[in-house]
């Protein structure tokens, strides 16, 4: 196995994580944090194939997870503060209880 | 496949699991910044050191302290009684084990993946600013302008509501 390969297999274990939490977990904070993972899996994903690819003085790959990190903590900022907008309204930030569109 | 790679594979790997399963939320959490230090450790071995430190400024220094406060705010600290898991936990389980069974099928058997591993690449933070500057300003400056947005939205969704109590 190269390198390259080990690091892809890394990426898509990491993301397979963040998926198996993000549908499987009861809370809204923890549905983030899987979504999160996934994110951190893409950006894994880019900084290998940026290494072990052709030309890497484009630095495309760079370039692109560090945007990809601004994006994810402005996504992080406003996810959160739906979920404590959430809490305030229901009480509650268990997924299953939030089902009423008009509360 | 170097014995650091492997081992800063494992730690990101169990700490990811242990923050995907853990019961207590504040346990979760501090399993997550684990794995974002293990994210920011290979992108260091991968020769990619102004990732690796925007990382660790980043994701351990705002977004785990922001899900820490989110954790905190919510009254969800304690560890829960019933179960923590959704009704159908099963079919999630399958199908993210058949996502990366796909993921690992295409990567194993990839003819685009370069068998031979080239030299390290000569990046230094210059390089990045003068990019960032010159041929990437554009979407720096609407990265600037999204966050502006997103600090403002996300204040004024979490701000209390104080017309609904007046009334």
């Amino acid at each position: 196995m190269t390198p390259l390969q080990g690091y892809l297999l890394l990426s898509a274990l990491l993301f397979a994580i963040g998926l198996a939490g993000a549908v499987t977990r009861r809370n809204a904070i923890l549905a983030l944090v899987g979504i999160e993972l996934m994110l951190n899996a893409a950006n894994l994903n880019f900084i290998a194939f940026w290494r072990f690819g052709p030309n890497p003085e484009a630095l495309t790959g760079v370039m692109f997870v560090i945007f990809s990190i601004a994006l994810a903590a402005a996504e992080a900022a406003v996810g959160l503060a739906l979920i404590i907008a959430i809490y305030r309204h229901y009480k509650t930030v268990n997924l299953d209880e939030v089902k009423n569109l008009k509360g | 496949m170097s014995p650091v790679f492997i081992i800063l594979a494992l730690v990101t790997l169990l700490s990811a699991s242990a923050a995907m399963s853990l019961r207590n939320l504040v346990h979760c959490s501090l399993s997550l910044v684990v794995t974002f230090a293990g994210l920011a450790a290979l992108y260091l071995q991968l020769h990619a050191q102004f990732v690796g430190f925007a990382q660790v400024l980043v994701y351990i220094g705002a977004v785990a302290i922001l899900i820490v406060f989110a954790i905190l705010l919510t009254r969800s600290g304690d560890t829960p009684n019933q179960v923590v898991l959704a009704p159908g936990w099963i079919a999630g389980i399958i199908i993210s084990a058949v996502v990366f069974a796909a993921l690992g099928w295409a990567v194993l058997n990839s003819n685009a993946i370069a068998k031979q591993t080239p030299a390290a690449p000569d990046v230094t933070v210059k390089n990045i600013g003068d990019a960032l500057m010159s041929k990437y300003v554009l979407p720096l400056e609407v990265m600037g302008l999204l966050l502006t947005a997103a600090m403002i939205g996300a204040v004024i969704i979490a701000m209390r509501d104080e017309h609904k109590e007046v009334k």
